[in-house]
């Protein structure tokens, strides 16, 4: 039950955000916390599979990009051309694909927003594992450098095939209708609802992982973290814990890949970028890398404050300055830093002896 | 009954023979012990039977099944546990947790019902919990069950890598010199502890450099130079054997 109250805790900020920007009129914000929350989807994946399993990734955006591309392809282009096919005429008879007309009247048919969301989050799995069988045998920079590699394939892909749509990327992506009456969509009419569905996928995954962390599953990536040898030494087959993991934290990265993606209406070649992927990594490094809800509430926060534009045109900067600061002064994260002893020693610093030349022969 | 056979096993790192042409036999419920000068072989054969290491040639069959190329966490899964001579506990993770590590062969709950936390494996986990509180008993440091590993005493710390490999629940036990480090009031503990554990029914074979501890507790003992076999038998045979003297003091 103990492990339940910091979820009670978060789910009433969740709701009393919501209110109190709806007694404010201050709604817009909702649409930041809402993208907010779908990143932090992302970065609390990333986060068990370098925090807690120990192995980085420096190609995470490429996962978002492939979820969020292949669903905005699927759901928008137009597949009258290839309609007595074999294929497309399987997926209508499962109801798969959604018929309709464009601003033209001309026909228009693509795959409906669940079975393009369902494949581009499989296919996204499925390329982690082809990728990581190789790629996990790496250790520390070698690995980071492959991931690194691997980003920038997804990146150059995105931007220089015409069926992701170049430097222009995909737009009009339709509404996700999750169930009647509830779609993803950047619907200013639909803000409220979205911003629940946003922040109830997170806290699920957040819950999931969170169970993940504690269980025999989780304690063993935490023995791969420690060490490899000893972890092999008690049976644990290390390089297929590294495989699931990473998979599975790819599966996060396209699902919020997807859902935010239908829900800006579109997507762009930036969201592949390899700064994007930085970003994640230096996310995951503020909270404290082993640290779920450190990987949260910065993920949440240093995105929102993005998206705000507090950075401007300095976005990326920013995130590359807080990386360096992370690593040199708190490795352990920001949340880890005992302010508490930090301030009392500023403030003690004049009369203190230690300070200045102290100790030093 | 043989337990572990090691039979013309060999292992060459370009022109060095690290091990050459060993053969010896551990029977069930046996304390046996390697030893000889730095140099001899001796990790490099521990790492051949725990799949660390491939052999150039020859077989290491464990309960007759030859176990040799088959990787370390299977061997693992075949009944040998082992220990390592510069301690290898998990950091960030307390005794109690590093000890529930070594249940991950006793157990199965996966990526799915982990993540979902049903009914089953919150059985599981608790199973998991006492057993490995119940192996922390055994080696006398239950007190320290919620204090991180690697903060711990180094002799506390080699006790908690015994309840870690202990909670296998192997029939094997290999130890990579258990009395590295330790001073000699720890290293007469850890004799005692050993022969501890195989009243449990464990069988034992160590790699050691620590003379007293090797004659006090073993049953028989094997002893390499220069990655050969050149003697085998029990404690009092090896202090007389000259050849062993020789090796040791020199002529």
């Amino acid at each position: 039950m103990q492990k339940l109250l910091p979820f009670a805790l978060l789910i009433t900020i969740v709701i009393a955000i919501e209110l109190i920007t709806g007694w404010t009129d201050t709604r817009y914000y909702l649409t930041q916390m809402t993208m907010s929350a779908y990143y932090a989807l992302l970065i609390i994946g990333l986060c068990v599979v370098m925090g807690y399993a120990g192995q980085i990734s420096i190609g995470h955006a490429g996962f978002f990009a492939i979820g969020g591309y292949l669903s905005a392809a699927l759901t928008t282009r137009n597949l009258v051309a290839y309609k007595d096919s074999a294929v497309i005429r399987t997926l209508d008879g499962l109801g798969l694909i959604v018929a309709g007309e464009d601003i033209y009247g001309d026909a228009l048919m693509a795959v409906s927003p669940w079975a393009a969301c369902i494949l581009a989050v499989v296919t996204a799995g499925l390329i982690a594992l082809i990728l990581g069988i190789p790629v996990l045998k790496l250790k520390g920079h070698y690995l980071a450098m492959a991931t690194l590699g691997f980003g920038i394939i997804i990146y150059r892909i995105v931007l220089a095939s015409e069926y992701f749509g170049e430097a222009d990327g995909i737009s009009e992506v339709p509404p996700f209708e999750l169930m009647p009456g509830l779609a993803v969509s950047g619907d200013f009419g639909a803000r409220v609802s979205n911003y629940y569905i946003a922040w109830g996928l997170l806290i699920a995954g957040l819950l999931l992982l969170r169970n993940l962390i504690d269980s025999r599953v989780g304690r063993a990536l935490r023995s791969i973290h420690g060490s490899e040898e000893a972890a092999e030494s008690v049976g644990v087959d290390t390089a297929r814990f590294k495989l699931k993991v990473f998979v599975l934290s790819a599966v996060f990265a396209a699902l919020a890949g997807v859902f935010l993606t239908h829900y800006n209406g579109g997507i762009g070649p930036s969201e592949a970028s390899v700064m994007k992927s930085v970003r994640y990594v230096a996310i995951v490094a503020v909270g404290g890398m082993a640290h779920l809800w450190g990987a949260l509430t910065m993920g949440v926060g240093l995105n929102f404050l993005s998206l705000r534009g507090v950075f401007g045109s300095y976005d990326d900067a920013v995130f590359g300055v807080i990386l360096i600061v992370i690593m040199l002064f708190a490795p352990n994260g920001i949340l880890s830093l005992n302010w508490r002893d930090y301030l009392r020693r500023l403030i003690d610093r004049p009369k203190g002896s230690e300070s200045v030349d102290g100790g030093k022969p | 009954m043989t337990l572990l056979n090691v039979s013309s096993l060999h292992k060459h790192f370009g022109g060095l023979h690290a091990v050459n042409d060993v053969s010896f036999g551990v029977e069930t419920g046996a304390i046996k012990a390697v030893i000889g000068p730095n140099g001899a072989g001796k990790t490099t054969l521990f790492n051949l039977i725990t799949g660390t290491l491939g052999a150039t040639a020859g077989k290491v069959r464990f309960r007759g099944e030859d176990i040799q190329g088959r990787r370390p966490h299977q061997i693992a899964a075949a009944g040998i546990a082992r220990t390592f001579q510069n301690i290898k506990l998990f950091h960030d993770m307390t005794a109690l947790e590093n000890v529930m590590v070594g249940r991950h062969l006793r157990s199965r709950a996966g990526f799915a019902a982990s993540m979902l936390n049903l009914p089953w494996t919150r059985k599981e986990e608790q199973k998991i919990r006492d057993k490995s509180m119940e192996l922390l008993d055994l080696l006398e440091i239950a007190d320290h069950a919620d204090v991180e590993a690697t903060s711990l005493a180094f002799g506390q710390q080699r006790a908690v890598e015994f309840a870690r490999a202990l909670a296998l629940e192997p029939r094997l036990l290999l130890l990579d010199e258990p009395a590295a480090g330790l001073n000699i009031y720890e290293t007469a503990e850890v004799g005692r502890l050993i022969t501890k554990i195989r009243g449990l029914g464990i069988t034992v074979l160590l790699v050691e450099h620590d003379m007293s501890l090797v004659m006090d507790i073993s049953d028989e003992i094997v002893v390499l130079s220069f990655g050969e076999k050149i003697a085998e038998g029990v404690p009092t045979a090896i202090q007389n054997n000259p050849e062993v003297i020789k090796v040791y003091l020199g002529e």
